[in-house]
């Protein structure tokens, strides 16, 4: 301890029990080869994000509740409701996405600049693990939301994994909790999503960082990443200052977007529809399109081999790669080889987009999809009836009307596909709250000639007289 | 020291004392601190919502149409169905109210539910009174108490007349007390 010390008391006293000034000394006096640079500020923007999904996602676990009765009705409260909710869920989906962004730039940055070499295999595995983590956070949190574009995906996206030789088929049940999608399956992704995943993520950043300090600072390009010549320069006060920047320029994206573009929610999962098109979240879209390639008896070729030796050759690069050389240009093969693996998944992205836009029935589903989600979004929200309460037929009968109604809804048949008293089966769609969403005109048109989508699902024109059709409308408004 | 002449040292534990970095580092921190603080506002808000916000808005429920109490003789006993939010959910439940007439011949609505521990108290038809089965609380058609235990007058409930229909706003007080108390 210096003489001079002109610490405060209180600093003092608690660096003597915690080591908290070496501590944050040992932090900021990071040494960087060649100083600080804005090249370096991704490791720290992911470690910032990790941390804005995490206070975010605790926030969101106040109102959430991962069943597959309650999920979607709790995300719309979040969403349509609670004050501020539709903005942290969107700071929150967006976060995701940023995180992926990031991911490839400091994936990106690391590769070109070479910063893998020289004793930092470890650093490189523990970054290759992280990356699969996030990914798998990303997997796993598309789901939760529970409406029809997170069912659907999650469906398509497990499926991939009965592709997977001999145990391929357990693996997708033990995933989903069963053979079909369901409530087990929710709960298992919100335990991957909110435990599991998240302490992994917490050791591997801690063995990146920790590996990352002991082999120091890779520097500039032309550096030597042994042994750096270049003079050094702290952390503090450059780097730091940029990383922050950086930060401050993350949290501003996301808010302006999530204020100006608030993340959607579509209509709840229907296991019953047979039209929807599922697509994943953009930084899926490529894999998903090279997936389609594969069918049949070389499906194991493209799904499992082709991706395993890419997934080798990343994790293996500082094995494989043992030249100290750093410089991008020095390295043709690796950097080219990294160019057409990036280059390869824009396009295929690119022709996703370009095959849903060249097939008419294709574009004009999803434009369907995206109206549905308008729809939704636009509605107020609709409190969840508990258990306790009347049942909605009760109600109904409260009504003369609406009780002749019913006789009509029952001689008609319309019971057969929408269950009785409306309930909704495996044929046709619930019809509770269906006065919330159409007036009595629109009701009566729908019913006289239905759309196209309603057609081809199997229903049909109604033909009845048109006092009867009042007290039909009348039946049907009672169902809530 | 000027920031030229400590590029030029490398800097390490030793030669950076806590205080060479106290301006900057105060500037950071305070920076941080605001920011941090602005960002805390929304979460603020969202943890606050279920206690600012006014879920528990007291709603107006339908007795029936006006034309059927008019020329009302005695007390009739009529189910009034109530909603009541719980966050993300709803309960639908009934509860009886008797609709009558004050002394002034006014359409009146009262809840059934005795002031003294809660019993729902019947109309008694031979009797002409509210006779409660529990302890024998007896009140009269307008509601006023006549004998027995309860503390006090069956309880009026808030009406008004809307487009022909009698609704009533229903609602529970606290029994065994001589004003009445309204709960939330």
């Amino acid at each position: 301890m210096p003489a001079n010390d002109e610490r405060s008391g209180f600093r003092r006293w608690l660096d003597r029990r915690t080591g908290l000034d070496s501590l944050l000394d040992h932090a900021l006096d990071e040494p960087i080869p060649g100083g600080a640079k804005i090249a370096y500020v991704f490791g720290s923007g992911l470690l910032f994000l990790f941390l804005s999904q995490i206070v975010t996602g605790v926030f969101l676990a106040m109102y959430y509740v991962p069943s597959a009765d309650h999920a979607h009705t709790t995300v719309a409260y979040i969403t349509k409701e609670v004050t501020g909710g539709s903005f942290l869920r969107s700071i929150h989906a967006y976060g995701s996405s940023a995180i992926i962004i990031v991911l490839l730039l400091h994936l990106t940055q690391t590769f070109v600049y070479g910063s893998y070499k020289g004793h930092r295999e470890l650093v490189w595995l523990a970054g290759c693990v992280l990356l699969a983590l996030m990914l798998g956070m990303a997997f796993t949190g598309y789901l939760l939301p529970w409406d029809q574009k997170a069912y659907f995906a999650t469906t398509v996206g497990t499926n991939i994994l009965s592709e997977v030789p001999w145990v391929g088929n357990a693996l997708k049940k033990l995933l989903r909790g069963g053979t079909e999608m369901g409530t087990l399956t929710l709960s298992r992704f919100f335990v991957l999503h909110v435990f599991l995943i998240p302490a992994f993520i917490f050791a591997f950043v801690a063995m990146h960082v920790y590996s990352f300090r002991k082999a120091g600072a890779a520097g500039p390009v032309t550096e030597d990443p042994v042994s750096p010549k270049l003079p050094t320069k702290p952390f503090y006060p450059k780097q730091l200052v940029m990383d922050m920047g950086f930060a401050m320029l993350i949290i501003v994206a996301l808010g302006v977007l999530a204020y100006a573009w608030p993340a959607e929610l579509g209509p709840k999962a229907d296991p019953s529809d047979t039209q929807f098109l599922p697509r994943p979240e953009w930084y899926y879209i490529p894999v998903f399109q090279y997936l389609k390639y594969w069918h049949g008896s070389t499906a194991v070729l493209g799904i499992l081999v082709i991706p395993g030796i890419l997934g080798l050759l990343l994790v293996g690069l500082p094995f494989f790669d043992r030249s100290l050389e750093r410089r991008p240009w020095k390295r043709p093969i690796s950097v080219g080889l990294f160019t057409i693996i990036l280059l390869s998944l824009g396009v295929l992205g690119f022709a996703s987009h370009r095959e849903d836009m060249r097939n008419p029935g294709l574009a004009a589903q999803l434009r369907t999809q995206h109206e549905e989600t308008v729809q939704f979004m636009k509605a107020k929200f609709e409190p969840e009836l508990s258990g306790g309460s009347l049942v909605a037929q009760n109600a109904a009968l409260a009504n003369p009307e609406a009780a002749k109604g019913k006789a009509i809804f029952e001689r008609e048949g319309c019971n057969a596909c929408h269950g009785d008293n409306g309930i909704g089966t495996s044929a046709g769609p619930k019809l509770i709250g269906i006065g919330s969403k159409y007036d009595a005109p629109k009701l009566e048109t729908l019913l006289r000639t239905p759309t196209e989508k309603m057609t081809s699902g199997g229903m049909q024109p109604l033909e009845i007289k048109e006092d009867e059709m009042k007290l039909l409308i009348e039946y049907l408004q009672s169902l809530k | 020291m000027s920031e030229n002449m400590r590029r030029q040292s490398v800097s390490g534990p030793q030669t950076d004392s806590p205080n060479r970095r106290s301006f900057l580092a105060g500037l950071l921190a305070a920076g941080s601190a605001a920011v941090g603080a602005l960002l805390a506002v929304p979460l603020v808000r969202f943890t606050l919502h279920p206690v600012l916000a006014r879920t528990t808005e007291k709603s107006w429920s339908d007795v029936g149409s006006i034309d059927e109490f008019q020329k009302l003789e005695t007390p009739v006993k009529k189910l009034v169905t109530i909603e009541q939010r719980d966050g993300w959910r709803k309960t639908v439940t009934e509860k009886p109210v008797y609709v009558t007439k004050d002394s002034k011949g006014e359409l009146i609505i009262l809840s059934a539910v005795c002031t003294h521990l809660g019993c729902t108290v019947p109309w008694a038809e031979k009797e002409k009174k509210f006779i409660c089965p529990c302890h024998l609380g007896v009140f009269a058609p307008d509601g006023k108490l006549l004998g027995g235990p309860p503390p006090r007058n069956m309880d009026r409930l808030e009406t008004k007349i809307e487009d022909g229909v009698l609704k009533t706003q229903y609602q529970f007080f606290r029994q065994l007390t001589r004003n009445k108390e309204e709960l939330a």
